[in-house]
């Protein structure tokens, strides 16, 4: 157990947590405008990870492959990206055009009941017209690792963080600098009075869907680069760890989110080894298949100590139910 | 926050049919729906037959049409022959259906509603006890001799009791009291490892749990006891979620529960000695469907009786507005633990009774998936109401089964459907309505 091998593991998380931090911003921008959860969130990360595959598909048959390509690996991976997430952003206007806004004025836990049926929507509209086995998504740049100083970093590894944490703060920057952001903010702090100043509430509420799922895209395709293989259940199983992480980093906080979601990855990754040490000290035998067991229980203690979240303020929000 | 009665505005069509059964008691129809059983049993196979159906339609019919519809929809773009004859399945199921349940429906129940009305009002001044037996008595035979027809019906009318009392216990926490629990298929989880534990550890050899403690020929008598020890046991885990949950309000609870969910799934699929990912087998058939009857029966009754006590009453009042409750002297938490500890109380036993149906319990049947299915039966048939559960449970049970022929489109159609209730409707169908026993037996007027 040596220091190299703890960096090893940090930049692993550092990965995982990358996934789990973009897809909670969606979760946590959404909530901070509306008050509550888009449960179709997860499935969105699915969508625009396929819709990433597609993209790749047809751009790679255009520019031909190989020797014979007419430009190079990251040029295409780009265009995917790029063009995914706007092609995502505009599945999230429609879940929210379909799903929420005939909503607005209804119970929350209405809300929360169609967010979840557009979800199995979406997964069974996949496995329909996809067979719903898993896909293959195709190899855009080539891997290269490097060796510095016994730690072992993929190129992927370095661009999958450096893209995601250059997400972030260009989210950072549209929140905080431009006018549709201030107007975000300014919808999160109060959505009552704010629509009446003029600011536009479904426009709003519209353009944080499409900022959320595209970010979900970019997860979805960084996901797929790192683990090139799709399966239409990838929105549960990681959608709702990400769900859990918006909630541990506060609701409503993009910072939180943010950090929470690498903090989760953090959590998860380093159980195994943790298991391992403590196996190799003690003489036990636990399985490191305890991952989750131990990740939700640190996340639930957590929330006791910290109901609010690590940066979620305090606010005394009443059940519109 | 929408309160009292929900606003029902009786439609033409709604008129039509009222001024059909209006006059009728429920006795009446208990009478009307005994007479469709005993015909089936004894027409219902020539007649099928006559009307060329393949076999008796054993859904009302629907499964018939949905799985001819399902044919022709498979049939589309692919090139094998495609039999149209089949098409004439379709008039003959609603000539049977109209036969069997339809007509004797509208005319045995018409014809003796005076006879049945007399009867309720007689047995009106009576304790509600007698009246109650009486009608639950008809309601059992009826439903015995109408699952008596095949395996599948009795089954499917198993998982829709059980259904029925998850979807209670379920809208006790997210509709009387308000919060949005997560963890409802956890507590489920539990009552159906628990008792499988009681009930296979000392009764059954299992590869699993070793070989059988106790060799026991009356032991399907210790069932009511698995039975509770699941229910308390799903009862002590909600208590981990209570403690700190209750402290404040919000969508606290919803994301607790959540985590308790993952937790439990989680903490089953690695105890080994519990089968770990694969589950326990074997359990002893002890769900039989008079015993699913009675204590589903029981859980309504008790469960009505709670949300029209005093505390039920205050446990609204709670959601309305905690604050304001608190200044009328309304325990708070008592109110909101005793709501959340039965509802995972009662959510335990119908896992009791699900893992003694199936046989066969693993930690993935638990899942979100299981969520999303209570969820989707509570908010369809309706918030804070009785009524609602069963209308809810009911009716999605018999969707899902009666759409099984489309296959993956299934899961297209039943969301699709959801999502329209939940635009037009946000509460639900039948929201906010009381459940009262002597006004639902009582006799109706003949105008």
């Amino acid at each position: 157990m040596t220091f190299g091998f703890f960096i090893q593991n940090l930049i692993n998380a550092l990965q995982w947590g990358s996934f789990y931090a973009l897809i909670a911003l969606g979760y946590s921008m959404v909530y901070s405008i509306l008050m509550l959860f888009n449960f179709a969130h997860g499935d969105i990360f699915m969508v625009g990870a396929y819709i990433g595959l597609g993209v790749a598909i047809l751009l790679l048959k255009v520019v031909g492959t190989g020797a014979a390509a007419m430009v190079p690996g990251w040029v295409v991976l780009v265009l995917t990206i790029l063009i995914s997430m706007f092609l995502t952003a505009l599945v999230g206007i429609i879940v929210e055009r379909v799903g929420y806004r005939p909503l607005r004025d209804a119970p929350r836990a209405s809300a929360a009941i169609t967010g979840l049926m557009i979800g199995i929507i979406l997964e069974t509209s996949n496995i329909l017209f996809l067979g719903g086995q898993r896909l293959h998504f195709p190899q855009l740049i080539a891997s290269q690792t490097y060796n510095i100083g016994g730690i072992f970093v993929t190129n992927k590894k370095i661009m999958i963080v450096i893209v995601s944490v250059g997400l972030m703060i260009a989210l950072h920057q549209f929140v905080t600098r431009s006018r549709w952001g201030m107007a975000m903010r300014a919808m999160a702090y109060d959505s009552v009075v704010v629509p009446l100043l003029g600011v536009p509430m479904n426009t709003i509420a519209a353009m944080t869907f499409a900022i959320g799922s595209a970010l979900a895209a970019a997860a979805g395709i960084l996901f797929a680069l790192a683990y090139p293989v799709l399966d239409p259940n990838m929105g549960i199983s990681f959608g709702w760890k990400a769900f859990v992480a918006a909630i541990l980093g506060g609701r409503g906080s993009i910072m939180g989110a943010c950090i929470a979601g690498f903090m989760l990855g953090f959590i998860e990754i380093m159980t195994v080894p943790a298991i391992q040490i403590v196996n190799r000290l003690f003489q036990l035998n636990v399985g490191s298949n305890l991952r989750d067991l131990i990740a939700y229980s640190i996340v639930l203690v957590i929330l006791i100590f910290r109901p609010h979240g690590l940066f979620g303020e305090a606010y005394s929000a009443r059940l519109r139910l | 926050m929408r309160n009292g009665t929900s606003a029902t505005s009786p439609g033409k069509h709604q008129g039509a049919v009222r001024a059909l059964f209006g006059p009728v008691p429920l006795l009446g129809f208990l009478v009307a729906f005994l007479t469709c059983v005993l015909l089936e049993r004894a027409f219902g196979e020539p007649l099928a037959h006559a009307l060329k159906l393949p076999k008796m339609p054993v859904l009302f019919g629907i499964l018939t049409i949905s799985k001819v519809v399902a044919d022709l929809l498979n049939s589309v773009g692919r090139d094998t022959g495609y039999d149209p004859a089949t098409l004439i399945q379709i008039p003959m199921t609603v000539i049977y259906v109209s036969v069997i349940y339809l007509a004797p429906l509208v005319l045995v129940g018409r014809l003796t509603a005076g006879a049945a009305n007399r009867a309720a009002r007689g047995m009106q001044d009576l304790p509600l006890m007698i009246p109650a037996l009486v009608h639950l008595g008809l309601m059992y035979v009826v439903l015995h001799i109408w699952a008596g027809a095949s395996d599948y019906r009795l089954i499917t009318l198993k998982l829709t009791l059980i259904a029925v009392l998850f979807t209670l216990s379920l809208n006790i926490i997210n509709g009387y009291m308000g919060e949005f629990s997560c963890s409802h298929p956890g507590f489920m989880a539990i009552g159906a490892y628990i008792s499988s534990l009681f009930t296979v550890g000392l009764f059954v050899d299992s590869p699993v749990l070793g070989k059988a403690m106790v060799d026991f020929s009356m032991a399907y008598l210790t069932f009511p006891v698995a039975l509770l020890l699941g229910g308390m046991a799903a009862a002590i885990g909600a208590l981990i979620i209570a403690i700190p949950s209750f402290k404040t309000r919000g969508d606290y609870l919803a994301i607790i529960s959540l985590a308790f969910l993952f937790i439990v799934k989680s903490l089953f699929e690695n105890i080994q000695g519990l089968g770990g990912a694969r589950g326990i087998a074997g359990q002893p058939a002890w769900s039989a469907l008079p015993v699913i009857f009675a204590v589903v029966v029981f859980g309504i009754w008790f469960m009505n009786n709670f949300v029209t006590s005093t505390l039920g009453k205050a446990l609204n009042a709670v959601r309305d507005d905690e604050t304001a409750a608190e200044a009328m002297t309304v325990d708070t938490r008592k109110a909101k633990m005793t709501a959340f500890l039965l509802g995972a109380f009662w959510a335990g036993v119908a896992g009791g009774l699900i893992a003694h149906e199936l046989r066969y319990i693993n930690p993935a049947m638990f899942g979100v998936q299981k969520l999303a299915e209570g969820l989707a039966m509570v908010y369809f048939g309706g918030l804070n109401s009785v009524y609602g559960s069963i209308v809810g449970a009911v009716s999605i049970s018999i969707l899902g089964e009666a759409l099984r022929p489309l296959e993956i489109l299934k899961w297209i159609v039943i969301p699709l459907l959801l999502i329209l209730v939940m635009v037009f409707r946000p509460t639900g169908l039948i929201a906010f309505r009381d459940f009262d026993m002597r006004k639902a037996m009582g006799p109706k007027s003949t105008l």
